[in-house]
């Protein structure tokens, strides 16, 4: 660790202190919480936000791009939420979709709310009337620790959902969860949500973020994701492209329990500034966790994917495998660090990182790490960033395809080689489309 | 109608073609036979326009159409077809969605309304059970993991059905067994007819058993330093290339 410097507090940094100092008393939580809270908001106030001084956000400056305290989001008014509702697909019979607007859930919107396998509870209430082990696994304190953009998470959290899915239950259907924010007027989001997958259980979860409007919206968010005992899980994360003036820290924290199958696929669709951070961590023995993503990046666009995988335990499988294809002056990050402990023999882990550039200006920072006190391992990790292949474009255009179409059909099956690892087919086509309408944008 | 006039064209800098000339009129069988290095490869990448081969000098006419200043996507538009000595593997497009690309965009370039998918495939099995291309080849991605005479067989495939009027072989003999160089060389000769022509790269008289060629010639360094019939193939088979290659340089 590295001795920490104090330094001088930006008006920033001064002001959501400040706001949290005024609003702690309203926030909700009884003492556990209020005590989270307040550990968060000293951290933050003794760090305050990350910058690129900070190794784990050396390629994202979020104090740079904070330049003023945006007002809290209130709660959405009708209007925003008929907005919010325009979007939503229709929901299947039975099925169960959670929507937030602006990070407050909202029930009318929601949907298969009550059933007897899946229980589903504001996160407002859960803090407020929740256990002690509820609480604990949504304070996810071991993980991500000292990142100063999570504990303003945790400071500030309030409007979420607690998602709670029965020991031993197979949902047929995926559930949703599905963040809308109303981007009319400038706001400042923090919202956390948890699902929590009972010994056994076996479902889908889709996540969405999507952004409506182009007003400055600073949105930090996070999801706790806990895998127990044998559960399966797959997890399907789209994030849908924003404008400019987004500023988006989305923190995924995982725990995974002794034999679970956790995979996650993510669909990233740039706009503003976005940093995507996946804490995970295997708390047993012989579960698999794998994480993919595609990520697709123009304009001005920056994003960055920094992941901690935390083999706190031995024989566990994990696998990272993220895709960014960069256009225009678009900027990628991917930091990847692999941490394999002591005891953690018979760790399996394989982290790779593809990139395709195709702007002039685009660029791309690749960090991959593996962090490795036990002998008996195999871990692995590479890095590529390049231009398509020149030999597979003339290859096709020598068939007849013209240069757009055939780069097209090279960076479709680019990041589809991620996509690829949702084994759900109608979400794994949904999000094919979603590639293909960005290449469409590109191309057009 | 294929015309190379005077080609001279450089890779990386050095000059590899030195004035090239050669005619493949249609209905032709044409065979370029010539040791390696000779740049034979060359030739049918600057024919098929492939980047970062530049042509300082020359002409290359198809059916009487300057084609240098085409893209190659173009070029296969007007009927050209270029059999890669190495095909290309590419990871994760699916053969059979590759192969309707191709159809579409040709027929698309010609202002022709796109294959509906039953006909398309119609077409792909029939020519797939002629050349004996499995089926679940077509399943896969476009040549990744195929051997190499799979590799060869799915060139010949695309050949048939992308119908051109003048196509290149490169080697499309090499890495064939017995059986499966018998089955290409029947899919070219049914492809074979007045209106198309073929320039048939080889290293092997054993293929020109099979494809009778109608003129065979020889290159060396650059160049075509010998035209002749397909006795031809057969001196080279048993004196090899050592009179030309002092006589080229
Ligand atoms: N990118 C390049 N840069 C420099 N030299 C090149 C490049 N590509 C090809 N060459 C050279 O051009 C020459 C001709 O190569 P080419 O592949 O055309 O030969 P070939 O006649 O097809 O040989 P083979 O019978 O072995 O297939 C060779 O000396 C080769 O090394
Ligand atoms: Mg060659």
């Amino acid at each position: 660790m590295n001795a920490v410097v104090k330094r001088a507090r930006t008006e920033v940094e001064s002001a959501l202190s400040g706001a949290f100092d005024a609003l702690a008393p309203q926030l909700p939580g009884q003492a556990r919480v209020r005590a989270l809270r307040a550990d968060a908001a000293a951290l933050f106030a003794s760090q305050g936000l990350p910058t690129r001084r900070v190794e784990a956000w050396h390629y994202s400056d979020l104090r740079a791009q904070m330049k003023d305290v945006l007002p809290l989001a209130g709660r959405p008014d009708a209007g925003a939420i008929a907005q919010a509702q325009a979007v939503l697909q229709p929901v299947r019979e039975g099925q169960v979709r959670a929507v937030l607007v602006d990070g407050y859930f909202i029930e009318e919107l929601s949907a298969g709310l009550v059933t007897s396998d899946i229980t589903l509870r504001t996160l407002d209430d859960v803090l407020e009337t929740g256990d002690k082990v509820a609480i604990d696994i949504l304070s996810a304190k071991n993980l991500g620790k000292g990142d100063t953009a999570l504990a303003l998470n945790t400071a500030f959290m309030r409007g979420g959902v607690v998602i709670d899915v029965e020991p031993g239950y197979h949902a047929a259907l995926p559930i949703e969860l599905v963040s809308i924010t109303i981007a009319d007027a400038p706001k400042a989001i923090f919202s956390r949500s948890m699902v929590r997958a009972g010994a056994g259980a076996t479902f889908t979860l889709v996540e969405k973020h999507i952004t409506l409007g182009d007003a400055r919206v600073q949105k930090n968010d996070a999801l706790v994701l806990f895998a127990s005992g044998r559960s399966q899980v797959e997890h399907s994360f789209h994030r849908a492209r924003t404008g400019d003036n987004e500023v988006h820290v989305h923190s995924l924290l995982t725990i995974v329990w002794e034999e679970a199958k956790l995979n996650s696929v993510a669909l990233v669709e740039g706009g503003g500034f976005l940093r995507r951070q996946i804490f995970a961590r295997f708390e047993a023995e012989g579960a698999e966790l794998s994480l993919a993503s595609a990520t697709l990046l123009r304009g001005k666009d920056h994003a960055d994917t920094t992941l901690v995988v935390d083999h706190a335990n031995p024989g566990n499988t994990s696998r990272e495998y993220f895709k960014h294809i960069v256009d225009e002056s678009a900027t990628g990050v991917f930091q990847g660090k692999v941490v394999v402990a002591q005891h953690a023999q018979k760790t399996d882990g394989v982290m790779k990182s593809q990139t395709i550039l195709l702007g002039d200006d685009a660029a791309m920072y690749n960090k991959p790490e593996l962090e490795i006190f036990a002998d008996d391992v195999t871990c692995g990790h590479g890095a590529t960033v390049g231009a398509l292949d020149p030999a597979q474009l003339f290859y096709a255009m020598s068939r007849g395809i013209p240069r757009a179409d055939a780069e097209t059909l090279l960076l479709e099956a680019f990041a589809g080689d991620a996509i690829e690892r949702l084994s759900d087919e109608s979400l794994r086509e949904a999000m094919l489309q979603r590639v293909r309408d960005w290449l469409k944008g590109r191309v057009a | 109608m294929l015309e190379i006039k005077n080609l001279h064209a450089n890779v990386g800098g050095k000059e590899i073609l030195k004035g090239l000339t050669l005619t493949v009129k249609d209905g032709e069988v044409a065979a370029i036979m010539g040791p390696n290095g000779s740049g034979k490869s060359t030739l049918s990448y600057v024919v098929a326009g492939r980047e970062g081969y530049e042509v300082t000098q020359g002409e290359v006419l198809l059916n009487g159409e300057s084609i240098l200043d085409m893209p190659p996507d173009e070029r296969a538009a007007k009927g050209l077809f270029l059999a890669f000595q190495y095909p290309v593997e590419i990871p994760g497009v699916n053969t059979m969605t590759f192969l309707k690309a191709a159809m579409n965009a040709q027929r698309k370039h010609r202002g022709e309304k796109e294959l509906p998918t039953p006909e398309f495939m119609k077409i792909v099995r029939e020519a797939q059970g002629k050349l004996g291309v499995a089926q679940d080849m077509l399943r896969r991605a476009l040549n990744v993991g195929f051997s190499g005479g799979e590799k060869k067989r799915m060139e010949v495939l695309q050949m048939s059905l992308l119908d051109p009027k003048l196509a290149i072989l490169d080697e499309t003999d090499s890495g064939l067994d017995i059986d499966a160089l018998r089955v290409v060389a029947d899919g070219v000769n049914a492809l074979r007819g007045t209106d198309r022509g073929f320039l048939v790269i080889t290293h092997y008289q054993r293929l020109l058993e099979y494809i009778k060629p109608d003129t065979v010639h020889v290159m060396a360094s650059g160049r075509i330093v010998k035209t002749g019939g397909p006795e031809l193939a057969h001196e080279l088979e048993a004196r090899g290339y050592k009179e030309f290659i002092g006589q080229a340089a």
